[in-house]
């Protein structure tokens, strides 16, 4: 099953400034579908980890339940995983940021893991703007029970048996957007080279990013009529603005046109270069954002960085938490001691 | 003014000293609680063992509340069973109040209005005074006029039972040391209900004396205490969503957080509190922040256990310490939110589907609130798993006289098996569910501490190894041990206590938490009627083995708990070898703390049925 280890090929791959392949950022194969968007979104962390010479045991991968939860076992198998219980990872994310704010924290849920059983968690983690990278691997459909929809589905969407979806769909972007959530981005599996700085672009970001990738379900939803396929969202794709992530202390070697690119520091280190495709819209522009989305419905399905707000406080800030982590404070200052209790004691008397 | 005269009755005679219980009718809202708890804790100054109970509802205004002092030279915290002197000031419960004084007793009331069925007894003395007309005389403001009638009954009260106006003066005066504006009116009020007792009336055959039975005590409520026990435990992060009778929990460690946790050098909280969305979210954070390594809890309730079960569960499949606070109330359902019970027993023991079972602390009084808080941190490390501290509202939310806290200075956190960094360096390969030792206790690692240490936690089957499994020799073994690791955790658990009557006696009663100190008491008052027994308190579960082996020794053990179904009995049945029939069900589910004299009553009942 997923303990299955992948075999060494390649000896001589590229190594980052770990001294890490792309391998080492690896972990057991894949138990999905074969052609799953799933596992090209995996690829993408790999990808992305490896370039942000990220150590491998600093990341910390949380997750659900459902096919996209069961991913965080396919890469960083050199970093701490915990798999908990459908729709609530965002709030073991919580705590876990909460205690050691330091390991850079990656949330993999699905559209039924977010928007069904856990919008509650997923909504409240946006108003706390907790430090994590959280990706929605959206398609529309519950695979691992063989193909009901999900609240992600469109209106008029097709099910592989015929049934046509009547209610309205949950769009995490834009329930995000109206949420406060301080990162937004929509993605494509099938599109790595946007998805891949995304990533990047997210893990530097201080407070909660989230991107929401269409991951077609190659089994349960990839037929015609059905608007999570892979030809509907390649047909309909509409990139809007491309983020590059350029690492702290590299220069920026890509050549922009003139006033098409915008550069964002990161707080956790690095900058973001927008490229705008969409020359009219500013991601740092909420209410550009809306309209965006709105302009764009039910026609394309726009994708990259929405909106970014590097501005805002996260869950930590707001909490006044120290610098060390509190999982790292010693007990002598935790433990107030006998004498001061003795003068507490006092106060009950 | 419509003032009543004494009723010249021959039991008042009998003056009582130092023993005896006022109860105290009122509005819920209308700050009677400070007036309440200034009056008990008078007596409590003078040296006299004191305890207070409140009773209120589940509201903001309006309905009505009791407060319960029960003034005991001996020390006994229960309710007594007995009022001595009721003071009535609702309307609304006004004629439930007359019904429930004692007989010999003296009801007090609020003659500016007239009440039609004042003479509906004549077994008991009433006194009326005009407590509104007096301070709507006094003061102006429609609030403060509310308030200070609350302060002129404890004046009054003062004044019927010898209470030392001092001893209040100077109470008042730490009250509002903060805002001494405040105390004059204050002193003002107390007077007025003082001063009008003394003008018409002599005082009551209910006498407070000085005493030196407290100097080394303190009045203190149980999720204080508990959350006191958090900070001594060095616990950084609590989750939780607000819930009766457990929200004071949080409140406490928050307030004990900013006086002793906010960093000196950096002005940085050196502690984390989240309030969730809910229940399930509260216990996901707390499962997030001890994966991460930091002794975390949630304070809930009942309601919020039942939405926290499916974590529960997870926790104890992949292994996660917390510490769970279940502050008990009155089920099932939403049930009776302000009125205590202990039945979540059942609950907690085997909280959530599939095979498990888990630990639990059973502290029956403040003082064990704290103890047993620390404890629960430690036991939740060394066996990594969720541990249970099963207070209810008696306990965590009335002020209990109890000994003084102590701290020993030498007692460092059991964080258990924790492979660090050095440990990790030196290993060949880490394996987390691997019992190297024996015990049934794997090592665990914090995420991020070093490469070597890093695992996959997941509460879907796993091997030994920390892998996914579908097959069902490796989780069988898995599963085994972790039942091997709970069992093993009986008899290094905090032990039962146990008090021997002295005499040969085939009975014994076995009791748990807050019902611990009435049934004290009815033992005691039995034996006067040459009713033995010997008695035992479980602390905790699983089933320290000395609580088998006690009751192996009697024909009759009566069973003394607070819920309908005997779920301590049912516990005891189900984890030891004990014949059903031996275990009598003594049950209190009225949702009023235990009572000495309905136990009392009841087991004495039972035994002479039997005769």
């Amino acid at each position: 099953m997923t303990s299955i280890k992948k075999p060494l090929v390649d000896k001589h791959l590229p190594r980052n400034k770990q001294g890490l392949t792309q391998r080492d950022y690896e972990g057991v194969a894949s138990t999905l579908c074969a052609g799953c968007g799933h596992d090209s979104i995996t690829a993408a962390f790999v990808r992305a980890f490896h370039e942000l010479d990220l150590e491998p045991h600093r990341a910390a991968k949380i997750s659900g339940i459902g096919c996209s939860s069961k991913t965080t076992a396919y890469f960083l198998g050199q970093s701490s995983g915990i798999n908990t219980v459908h729709g609530r990872m965002p709030s073991v994310a919580t705590g876990a940021a909460a205690v050691n704010p330091d390991l850079h924290y990656i949330g993999v849920s699905g559209d039924g893991d977010s928007l069904s059983i856990g919008l509650g968690q997923f909504a409240h983690a946006i108003r706390r703007n907790l430090n994590m990278l959280y990706v929605i691997e959206n398609n529309g459909v519950y695979g691992l029970t063989k193909g009901q929809f999900s609240a992600s589905a469109d209106i008029g969407t097709r099910a592989k048996y015929g049934e046509v979806n009547e209610q309205t769909p949950i769009d995490p972007v834009r329930l995000a957007l109206t949420l406060g959530a301080s990162f937004v981005a929509r993605s494509f599996s099938g599109d790595k080279e946007q998805l891949v700085p995304l990533i990047k672009a997210g893990l530097m970001h201080r407070g909660f990013a989230v991107i929401d990738v269409v991951s077609p379900c190659v089994t349960f939803n990839d037929h015609a009529g059905s608007t999570k396929s892979y030809a509907h969202t390649y047909k309909y794709y509409h990139p809007v603005i491309h983020a590059d992530f350029v690492p702290e202390a590299t220069e920026i070697t890509v050549d922009y046109a003139e006033g098409e690119a915008i550069t964002i520091p990161m707080h956790n280190g690095g900058d973001v270069v927008l490229r705008k495709t969409d020359k009219s819209h500013d991601p740092r522009d909420r209410d550009a954002a809306f309209d965006l989305l709105k302009n764009l419905e039910g026609s394309e399905i726009p994708t990259g960085l929405i909106y970014i707000d590097e501005s805002r406080p996260d869950m930590g800030e707001m909490n006044n938490i120290p610098e060390t982590p509190l999982n790292a404070i010693d007990h002598a200052k935790l433990c107030p001691g006998s004498d001061k209790l003795k003068e507490l004691m006092e106060g009950y008397a | 003014m419509n003032v009543q005269t004494q009723t010249d009755t021959t039991e008042s005679t009998a003056v009582k000293v130092n023993d005896f219980v006022i109860k105290i009718g009122n509005v819920n809202g209308t700050g009677s609680a400070s007036a309440n708890g200034l009056l008990m804790k008078s007596i409590f100054r003078m040296g006299v063992p004191v305890v207070g109970k409140n009773l209120f509802p589940s509201n903001i205004q309006g309905l009505p509340t009791w407060y319960e002092i029960r003034v005991s030279k001996d020390g006994w915290t229960a309710r007594s069973g007995n009022i001595d002197l009721m003071v009535a000031m609702n309307l609304e419960s006004y004629e439930q109040d007359l019904k429930a004084v004692s007989p010999g007793g003296t009801l007090l009331y609020d003659s500016t209005w007239p009440r039609p069925k004042l003479h509906g007894r004549d077994d008991i003395s009433v006194i009326g005074v005009p407590l509104a007309k007096m301070t709507n005389t006094e003061f102006s403001n429609a609030r403060t006029r509310v308030l200070m009638k609350n302060m002129a009954y404890v004046g009054a009260v003062a004044a019927l039972t010898g209470i030392d106006m001092t001893v209040i003066q100077s109470l008042v005066e730490d009250t509002f040391k903060a805002k001494p504006k405040l105390i004059e009116p204050n002193m003002k009020a107390l007077m007025l209900g003082h001063d009008y007792i003394t003008e018409h009336y002599s005082a009551l055959p209910l006498r407070v004396e000085p005493m030196d039975e407290t100097k080394d005590c303190i009045l203190i409520e149980g999720n204080d205490a508990a959350a006191l026990g958090c900070v001594y435990a060095g616990a950084t992060f609590g989750a939780w969503y607000p819930i009766t009778p457990s929200t004071s929990l949080m409140d406490g460690f928050k307030s004990h957080c900013q006086a002793l946790r906010v960093d000196e050098e950096n002005g940085k909280n050196n502690y984390c509190i989240i309030q969730a969305e809910d229940e399930l979210s509260a216990i996901g954070m707390v499962i997030g922040a001890n994966w991460n390594g930091a002794r975390s809890f949630t304070p809930t309730s009942g309601p919020g256990i039942s939405l926290m079960s499916e974590f529960i569960g997870f926790a104890y499949y992949a292994e996660v310490p917390l510490v769970l606070f279940d502050i008990q109330r009155v089920g099932p359902s939403t049930g009776m939110p302000t009125r205590t019970q202990q039945g979540d027993i059942l609950l907690a023991a085997y909280a959530s589907h599939g095979d498990t079972k888990h630990i639990i602390l059973f502290p029956a009084d403040p003082k064990e609130c704290f103890e047993l808080s620390v404890d629960a941190f430690d036991a939740a490390e060394r066996y990594q798993t969720p541990v249970f501290v099963l207070s209810d509202l008696d306990i965590g939310m009335n002020e209990w006289m109890v000994p003084r806290f102590e701290w020993d200075d030498s007692r460092q956190p059991d964080r258990g098996k924790v492979l660090n960094a050095e440990q990790l360096e030196k290993i060949d390969k880490f394996y987390r569910y691997l019992d190297v030792d024996g015990d049934g206790i794997p090592y665990r690692t914090i995420p991020g501490e070093h490469p070597k240490g890093a695992f996959f936690t997941r509460g879907s089957g796993h091997t030994k190894f920390g892998g996914y499994t579908e097959d069902s020799a490796a989780y069988q073994e898995v599963l085994d041990r972790i039942l091997q690791k709970w069992k093993n955790s009986a008899d290094q658990l905090p032990a039962p206590i146990v008090n021997m009557c002295g005499q040969a006696t085939k009975r014994a009663i076995i009791t748990v938490g807050g019902c611990a100190a009435a049934v004290r008491e009815a033992i005691s008052r039995m034996a006067e009627n040459d009713l033995k027994f010997d008695y035992l308190r479980v602390k905790a579960f699983p089933f320290h083995s000395d609580i088998e082996a006690f009751m192996e020794n009697y024909d009759e053990v009566f069973v003394v708990e607070q819920n309908r179904d005997g779920q301590l009995r049912q516990l005891l049945i189900n984890e030891t070898n004990v014949p059903k029939h031996k275990l009598i069900p003594i049950l209190d589910y009225s949702g009023m703390p235990a009572g000495t004299g309905l136990i009392a009553r009841m087991i004495t009942d039972y035994c002479q049925a039997e005769a």
